[in-house]
Parts: C-alpha cells; structure tokens; sequence
C-alpha cells in the first residue's frame, strides 16, 4: 500500500512533514551538494534580521548530554540578502517550500522585515521568532509575554498575507494564553519550541564555555518536554502546529503529530548528522506501515 | 567541501607523546583524503562528533593524531582496534599546495602539527623543498620530526624548556634559522599563530581552529571574521591566506 506522508500545512501542501529547523540547515543551499533538497517537506532557513550581524563571540557551541548549547546570536546577512539572493537560490535548485525565519529588536522591526519577506515570490511561509535567548533587548523577551508576543503578531498579520506562524518559547510558566494571543491576532500557526536557556562551566578554566556566558540548550534531551508544549498548545488553539525539539527518528516525528504537530522540524539532529532529515523521510513510510497509519494526517493531535 | 559518511575500521590506536595518540583507520572503498581537510568522528556517548585533521592519509587509509584533552578525545584513546568508527569525511578546504613554487616553509605547534605530516608528503612528491619549524613544550612531546625528516625535509625543533633543539618558540626558531622559502604553512595554537603573523610576510597560510558545532556548515558555530566578512571555518576553511586575516 502506497502511504501518504503529505500534510496541509496552513494551506500549503507539504509532500511530508519533515522540515529542518531555523539555524541548523546553514543558509539553506549547503546541503543540496549532497542531496536533493526536493525531498524535504519545507525549509526553515537561518534566522535572518533587517541589519547584518556577525552574532557573537566564540565558543558558541557547547557539548552537553543528551544535545548541545548555542549561543551563535543570529549571525546573518539581513534580509536583503535572504530575499535578494539566498532564496532564488534555493528556489533555483527545488521547489520545496521555503520558511523565512524572522528576528527583530522592536515591534517595528519585525514588521519591515516581515514586509520583505511578503514581498518575496521565492517566500512561501513567515515565521516570527520571538524566542531567541541568545540576543540581548529582543528575541525571547517578545515571546514571553502576552501582550508582547500579541503585538509583533498584530504587526507581522498587517504586513503580510502569507502563512504566518510565531515560534514561541518555553521559557514561560503557561504558553496557553501567548498562543492564544497570536491566533487571536490572526495567526496561522505556532512554532513550538525554540531552545531552553542554558549554561556549561569549564571547571579547569573556571569560565563558562560559552563566550556569552549562557546559550540556548537542543537536542535529544529536549524532546518530551517539546512533546508536552504541542500537545498543550494543540489542545487550546485551533490553528496548526509545526513542532520542534530533540526530533531525530521516524517514530519521533510520528510522536510529535500525534501530540498534535502538522508539520516537524528536525533541528540539531543535523548536526550530529547532515543526513538527518532524509534519513527520517525514507524510514517514515516503513513506520507508518508498522504502526497502521495510511495517511499520516490522520493522526495529528490523536492524543 | 566532498562530505562523505562511512564507518571505519579503527587499525591501531596507540600513544606516541604523553597524552598523545596514532589512530589508523581503514575502510576499503574510501579515496584519498586532500591534505589539510579534517574528519568529524562519532564518540560513543557524545552528542556532537569531534573534528580531528587528517594527518596522514592514502587510498582506503586514514591516520589521525590527537591529544586528550576531554572526555571526546578520552573516549576516543580508549577504543579497541577492531571497532568501527563513524566518520564525516572530507571536510573543509584543505592546504593549498599549489601556491608553493620551489620551497616551502611549514611551521606546526604541538598537535597542531598534526595536519603538516602529509602536506609534507604531498610538497616533497610535487617535487618541492621543504623546511619544518616545529614547536613543543618539552622533548617528550615532539612529534612527526622522524617521519618528516624521512620525507626528505629538513626539520628544526623548538622546544619550550630548552630540552631539546632551540630553546623558545618557532617565532625564536625562525629568527634563528632564517629558512629559505616562497611559501609558508602554519598550524597551531591561536596564541602562535598571532605571534607568527606579524612577522611572517604574505605569501602564506594559516589552519584555524574553533570549537565546532557540525563542521558541516549548518550551525555557524564556527565564525571568524574576515578581510571579506565573517566566514564559517568548518565551511570556507580551515585554511585561510593570510591576507583574508585582519588581526
Ligand atoms: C578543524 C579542526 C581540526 C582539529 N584537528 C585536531 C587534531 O588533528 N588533533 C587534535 O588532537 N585535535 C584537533 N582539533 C581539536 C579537537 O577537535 C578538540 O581537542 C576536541 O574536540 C576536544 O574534544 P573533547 O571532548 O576531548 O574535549 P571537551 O571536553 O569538549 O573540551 C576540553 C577542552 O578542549 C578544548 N576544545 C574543545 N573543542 C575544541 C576545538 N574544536 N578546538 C580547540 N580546542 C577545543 C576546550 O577549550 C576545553 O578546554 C581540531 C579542531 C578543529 C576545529
Ligand atoms: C546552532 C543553532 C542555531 C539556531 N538558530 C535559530 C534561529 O536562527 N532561529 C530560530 O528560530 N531558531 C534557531 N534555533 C533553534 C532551532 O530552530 C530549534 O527550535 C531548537 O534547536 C530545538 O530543536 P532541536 O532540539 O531539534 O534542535 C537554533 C538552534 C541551534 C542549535
Ligand atoms: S561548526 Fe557548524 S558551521 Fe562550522
């Protein structure tokens, strides 16, 4: 029996769910060298912000069990570059759909780039983050407040017509009432998560690993406490799901579906393994057969 | 970048310096790797693989040298010849062997001498001179000075105590051997590296190094700024002409 991976997401036909996470796919092209990117449900591509940024200083990475921390600080070209050439770039090489991950330091600044983005045919989906711990005076502060995160909403929803998803963060005592926020503003879905503030010491050193100081914690270890952020989500709003965290099997992502998630994204799973996300496609179908799953829609938010 | 995944047979895994270990590894099918690329090792019981250089390497065999310096490389010195190990291969850009014309200049900091083994070979089998300055803390330490001497390079050590060769660093020893050469190679700690850079002319190269997230690309773990902007060291390096350096 032929199994039917594709999910609508928001309106926008994914030929399967998987969708490597902002930040952890390079500028996007990387990876065509080594496999069609076709194949890929959507593209999230690096978070971009109006300006240029080198991002921080190094280390930016850190080793711990079970995944990792970043405090990489949304280095990036602008948006210029993303809309001007990264994305006919990609586009040029498939036509999987392709994510524009957007950062700013004030409401207003998310709006312009948001405009950008809308204005970009090679665009298809926006999604806001409003949960990077790894800037200062922006990012994570924006999604961890109501009113806050309803603002950037309301402000990216006048720029553009296109899928809008806000990516929140789990740094919050209850996410219900900021994922409402964002679907009262007219929201089209919900990126959840972005990574959980962290913090490593070399004990020989006596300094933290990180130049920053502290950076933002993925990986395997993150997975059930993601689970439960989309199942609580899924369960109080009624827009879709694009779910994320410690995703690196096919079981995983299936998991991730039934907690209620559309689509998935596969973040540090890339690091470890630039193969990831094709790996996950090609073991889907098996696993769908296993557990009797025909057509993987079916099971979104069963539990 | 030519990224390739494959498991390898681990040959011998031996050490050769105090905290220092050889680890040769085979699999049949694999090419020769271009010197100065590096290798991103799978560790049992890490989340992030390890980025080591290739030392040494020829069709189906690749010889890593490395130092223990934490539980990834320690996890590594206590495999077992006969075990297998996942590795992403031919990463990064690799020396440019090339922009050297008649005789070269290789200068390598403790295990940062690592890489210089086979990009000696591969300017000795191009026909060039080669002259190596290597620098180490103490004689136990040193490395690679029989096996580049047996290439047919001429090797000046330096050692930091004095208890062999030169006493001081390679920035003493190329003031006091003035070695002859159109192009330079250097590898090793940031700190030489620096020190090296205000008194070396342009005609050359440097290996950086940074912890490292992918060494893929994808994460930009790994950024160092630029003469043409930031640039990601697993991706557009590790080798960089001094020129693209604004220290
Ligand atoms: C392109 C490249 C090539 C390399 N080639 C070699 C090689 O040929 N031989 C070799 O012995 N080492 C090499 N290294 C360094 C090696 O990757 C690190 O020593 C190793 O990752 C440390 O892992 P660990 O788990 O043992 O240490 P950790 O527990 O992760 O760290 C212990 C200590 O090692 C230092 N360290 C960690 N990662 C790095 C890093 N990427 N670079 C420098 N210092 C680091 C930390 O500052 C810390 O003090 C290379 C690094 C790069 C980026
Ligand atoms: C190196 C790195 C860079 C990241 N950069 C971004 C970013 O630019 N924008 C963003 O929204 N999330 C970013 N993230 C967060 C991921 O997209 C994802 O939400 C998080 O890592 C959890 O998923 P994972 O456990 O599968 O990695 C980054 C994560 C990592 C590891
Ligand atoms: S280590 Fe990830 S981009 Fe270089």
């Amino acid at each position: 029996m032929v199994r039917d991976t594709s999910v609508n997401l928001a309106g926008i036909r994914l030929k399967n769910p998987v969708v490597p996470a902002s930040g952890t796919f390079g500028l996007g092209p990387e990876m065509a060298a080594y496999y069609d990117l076709g194949r890929l449900g959507a593209i999230a591509l690096k978070g971009t912000t109006l300006e240029p940024r080198f991002g921080n200083p190094t280390p930016r990475i850190a080793e711990c069990t079970g995944g990792l921390l970043n405090a990489v600080g949304l280095q990036n070209p602008g948006i210029d570059v993303l809309t001007g050439e990264t994305a006919p770039k990609i586009r040029a090489l498939c036509d999987t759909p392709l994510i524009a991950n957007i950062s700013g330091f004030s409401v207003e600044e998310y709006g312009i780039c948001c405009e950008k983005a809308d204005r970009c045919p090679e665009i298809d989906i926006i999604e806001v983050n409003i949960s990077c711990p790894n800037v200062h005076n922006g990012g994570m502060a924006f999604g961890t407040d109501p009113e806050a995160a309803a603002a950037v909403a309301r402000r990216a929803r006048k720029a553009t017509g296109k899928p809008l998803f806000i990516k929140l963060s789990p740094n919050v005592s209850d996410i219900v009432p900021i994922a409402r926020a964002c679907e009262d503003e007219g929201a089209d879905g919900i990126t959840l998560i972005n990574t959980l503030p962290g913090m490593r010491i070399d004990i020989r050193r006596r300094k933290p690993v990180l130049a920053n100081r502290t950076g933002g914690f993925s990986g395997p270890a993150l997975f059930p406490v993601a689970l439960r952020f989309v199942n609580q989500a899924a369960s109080a709003c009624h827009i879709p799901i694009m779910g994320c965290g410690g995703v690196s099997s096919a079981e995983e992502v299936i998991e991730m579906m039934m907690a209620g998630a559309t689509a998935v994204q596969v973040g540090s799973a890339n690091l470890k393994n630039p193969f990831a996300c094709p790996e996950i496609i090609d073991a889907l179908p098996s696993v769908m057969e296993e557990l009797g799953i025909e057509k993987l829609e079916d099971i979104i938010g069963i539990v | 970048m030519t990224m390739d995944r494959k498991i390898y047979t681990i040959e011998s895994n031996a050490p050769v310096a105090p905290q220092v270990y050889r680890m040769v590894l085979h699999a049949e099918d694999a090419p020769e790797e271009r010197c100065g690329r590096f290798v991103e090792v799978e560790i049992p019981g890490k989340f992030l693989r390890r980025p080591i250089s290739v030392s040494m390497s020829e069709p189906g065999r690749l010889t890593l040298l490395y130092k223990v310096v934490g539980g990834g490389t320690a996890a590594l010195a206590a495999m077992e010849p006969g075990s297998g190990l996942d590795l992403l291969t031919g990463l990064g850009n690799g020396f440019d062997t090339l922009a050297c014309r008649k005789s070269a200049l290789l200068i390598g900091g403790g295990i940062g001498a690592a890489p210089l083994h086979q990009l000696c070979r591969d300017l000795r089998s191009e026909g060039k001179r080669v002259t190596a300055i290597l620098g180490f803390n103490t004689a136990s330490e040193i490395l690679l000075r029989e096996e580049m001497e047996a290439l047919g390079a001429t090797v000046h050590v330096a050692t930091a105590d004095g208890s062999c060769g030169i006493r001081g660093l390679v920035t003493d020893a190329l003031r006091e051997t003035r070695p002859d050469y159109d192009y330079y190679y250097v590898c090793g700690p940031m700190p030489m590296m620096k020190a090296l850079y205000p008194v070396l002319p342009d005609c050359g190269e440097f290996s950086l190094e940074e912890r490292m997230g992918c060494g893929t690309g994808l994460c930009f773990g790994c950024t160092v700024q630029t003469t043409a902007g930031p640039r990601r060291i697993c991706h557009d390096g590790p080798v960089f002409k001094k020129n693209m350096l604004p220290w």
